[in-house]
């Protein structure tokens, strides 16, 4: 489904991505290992449209976009640090990518109620994601990715920073989510166990290098 | 941070009440005298209800307050839209000359009103330099560093991931700016309007020099009753009027800044990055040209036009100014009535007194808020009232209140430098203040423990802070006297002309020699303002690498 091919990045001097291959299948559940700073968010940012490689192609159901906007991709992320919208509530901002797809006001609350319920957060919707707390938010972040089904879900250490307890909490939740909804999703991680605790396959950055 | 409440402190360390009483002694009686009298004077001698109602009833003031209104509306939201591209250059961009664009931003804003609207004259066609159009393209000119500075430090603490977050949630980059940066930008966006507003509703030296007689804003119209037509009844409810109005700006002014304040948590994190995609490249370079040549090109023609007597360019109009004269026939003195080199003297002499009033008055209030409590607050607050109040309204009732016996001090050199003070001592204070209360209290203690009296504590620890901020309020206070139009042009006598004064005389006189010799002028007053404000700027830049 998924298909990136011999991507490359630098910044400057610096080559952060070194022709990376990678395939997520439809359905599938992949997890990058890495260690900090090696590049896995960069090429989030690369599948996603946020940043143009300077050579190589990523490509969704079969069909080449390593140039398209990333509006028009239907790719959706979650943020390393949540990025939820300051100025809009909770229900706000999980509807925005409904907004941008043009659903009408009562399918979208609709929408918007039953991902607050699948993230246990019924009673949220009008509150102002300034006072969430770190689990709170990140379980809004993921429901406002989830709202418009995208058609792959990458996310960014999506667990990280976390207390143990939480993380594992979270973990659970996550895997459960991504499943039910049959997300397909690339998820970026430093930490193994993170990986093998949500994903179906785990790939390290190394491996996806420079293969012939 | 907890710290001891200081009022528990042993009574003996600190400096006596009296000695923290009296340095409050000068800029009260500063205040009070020529500020708070002259401004009690304007609404009590000439405001009645008489002369309101006559104002009010005038179709011709009307037609005034309503151009002075839309024309500062008009400025204010060209200047804003013209200001996001260079705040967004310059908050989300990394660029090789990115410190030298975000100086020279800045160099407007720091430009006498005359010498822009010298500028301007000299750069539009003779169709255009009368008009509307004139006067918005100045104040644009002029006030879009307010904008770059205040939407551009909130720009570049806005996360990009937000905006990335948008586009990864199907938001094009125009839905983007409107759903989300825009949006979040706001308060910025809003606080740096109103001052623009501010600033354009009072505009006064650009459009004495571009509005010509058919474009009076309020502020113009005041001098114009006031000096021409002697009609001090009708400035006097223009005045208040205008008091009014500016108080309810500031009152709405600091509103936004505190909702501001709470609205977001942001770090304070840059989030800047080099161009990467082709089109980032060609925004970045081609956002940097416009910015400089628009900046460079009313500059450039000032000096130009100092240039041209005739045909060709010439030194006539400097020499003439500068040189020495064969005969008393080509002393400009002869043709323009006054002598154009002596304003330039006449100005440094006004400006050093001005620095120094300023900078005494404002070093000693500045002393007495941080240590003084409730007191404090009443004297911050009072010495900060003439930058609420427009220049000319201050000149205007120190002119209409020192003019009986025994305080006819109409005519006395000093007013004119005691009304740019009034102007200057606000800046001095600001930018004493938060050094002074950042001096850790411990430092004072640790003073005293080695054997310090509260008096050399003072001297050792306080003082010894203050010697950057004091230059740099010194500076400030030079410039602001030199470029002081507003307030001068009601107390000025003829002999004693400041540069401001000279160059809008000249300029708004036929003759090419006498508006060549006026933008020699205007070219010397902005070297000079460059000067103070580059040397002010190299001190403060200084004590940001010792920090």
């Amino acid at each position: 489904m998924l298909e990136v091919r011999d991507v490359s990045v630098s910044f400057g001097e610096r080559q952060v991505l070194n022709r990376v291959s990678i395939d997520v299948a439809n359905g599938e559940i992949v997890a990058l290992l890495g260690p900090s700073g090696s590049g896995k968010s960069t090429l989030l940012r690369v599948i996603a449209g946020l940043l143009v490689p300077d050579s190589g192609s990523v490509a969704l159901d079969a069909v080449d976009i390593t140039t398209l906007s990333t509006h028009r991709r239907n790719i959706g992320m979650v943020f390393q640090d949540e990025q939820l919208f300051p100025h809009r509530t909770v229900a706000q901002n999980i509807e925005f990518g409904l907004r941008m797809q043009g659903w009408e006001v009562a399918r979208r609350s609709r929408r918007v109620t039953e991902l607050l319920s699948m993230i246990g957060l019924d009673q949220f919707a009008g509150r102002r994601v300034t006072g969430l707390s770190g689990g709170e938010a990140k379980r809004v972040a993921l429901a406002r990715t989830l709202a418009p089904s995208p058609r792959i879900v990458l996310l960014d250490e999506p667990l990280t920073g976390l207390d143990r307890e939480l993380h594992d909490q979270l973990a659970n939740e996550l895997s459960h989510l991504l499943r039910s909804t049959a997300t397909t999703a690339l998820i970026v991680t430093h930490d193994r166990d993170e990986a093998a605790a949500i994903a179906d396959r785990t790939v390290t950055l190394a491996d996806c290098e420079r293969r012939p | 941070m907890t710290r001891p409440d200081r009022r528990a402190e042993s009574s003996s360390n600190r400096l006596p009440r009296w000695v923290v009483g009296g340095l409050a002694v000068p800029a009260t009686v500063f205040i009070g005298v020529f500020y708070l009298w002259p401004v009690g004077t304007l609404i009590g001698r000439s405001f009645t209800l008489e002369s309101l109602r006559s104002a009010l009833h005038d179709p011709a003031i009307r037609h005034i307050a309503w151009f002075t209104t839309w024309q500062a509306g008009l400025s204010t939201m060209l200047t804003v839209a013209i200001g996001l591209v260079p705040a967004y250059l310059l908050a989300r961009f990394e660029f090789r000359g990115r410190r030298l664009l975000t100086a020279a931003i800045t160099v407007p804003f720091v430009l006498p009103t005359v010498v822009v609207g010298a500028a301007f004259l000299a750069l539009l066609p003779d169709r255009l330099d009368q008009s509307v159009i004139a006067i918005v393209m100045a104040h644009v000119f002029f006030n879009v560093a307010v904008v770059v500075r205040g939407v551009g430090g909130l720009w570049e603490q806005l996360p990009p991931d937000l905006g990335a977050a948008a586009r990864t949630l199907g938001a094009s980059p125009s839905r983007t700016m409107r759903e989300i940066t825009l949006p979040l930008l706001t308060p910025a966006i809003a606080a740096s309007a109103s001052i623009v507003f501010l600033f354009t509703f009072t505009s006064f030296g650009v459009v004495r020099l571009l509005g010509g007689p058919a474009h009076p804003t309020l502020e113009v119209e005041i001098w114009q009753q006031a000096t021409r037509f002697g009609d001090v009844g009708v400035a006097a409810v223009l005045s208040v009027a205008q008091l009014v109005v500016l108080g309810l700006a500031v009152a709405w002014f600091s509103r936004l800044q505190t909702t501001h304040r709470r609205a977001l948590d942001l770090a304070p994190l840059t989030h800047r990055q080099r161009a990467r995609t082709p089109r980032q490249r060609a925004f970045v370079i081609g956002a940097t040209i416009a910015i400089l040549v628009a900046i460079a090109v009313p500059v450039a023609a000032l000096v130009d036009r100092s240039l041209r007597t005739g045909p060709g360019h010439s030194l006539a109009a400097w020499r003439s100014v500068f040189g020495a004269h064969a005969n008393d026939a080509s002393r400009p003195t002869v043709v323009a009535g006054f002598d154009p080199l002596a304003s330039v003297v006449t100005s440094l002499r006004f400006a050093l007194i001005a620095m120094v009033i300023s900078v005494v008055v404002g070093g000693c209030a500045a002393l007495a808020i941080s240590t003084l409590r409730r007191g404090g607050r009443l004297l911050d607050t009072g010495l900060m009232l003439p930058l609420g109040t427009s220049a000319v309204t201050i000149g205007f009732g120190l002119l209409i209140t020192f003019d009986t016996a025994p305080f006819d001090w109409r005519g006395s050199p000093w007013m004119i430098p005691l009304g740019h003070a009034l102007v200057a001592t606000p800046f001095v204070v600001r930018l004493l203040l938060p050094v002074l209360r950042s001096i850790d209290p411990d430092l004072r203690d640790a003073a005293s423990t080695l054997g310090a009296s509260p008096i050399r504590v003072w001297r050792e620890i306080d003082l010894r802070m203050l010697g950057r901020p004091l230059l740099t309020g010194a500076g400030f206070a030079l410039a602001i006297s030199l470029g002081e139009f507003g307030a001068t042009s009601l107390l000025t006598r003829s002999g004693r002309e400041t540069l401001p004064i000279a160059i809008e005389r000249l300029l708004n006189r036929p003759g090419a020699l006498l508006h060549a010799q006026g933008y020699v002028l205007a070219t010397v007053l902005a070297a000079l303002t460059f000067v103070i404000i580059g040397a002010v700027e190299a001190v403060r830049l200084g004590s940001d690498q010792r920090a």
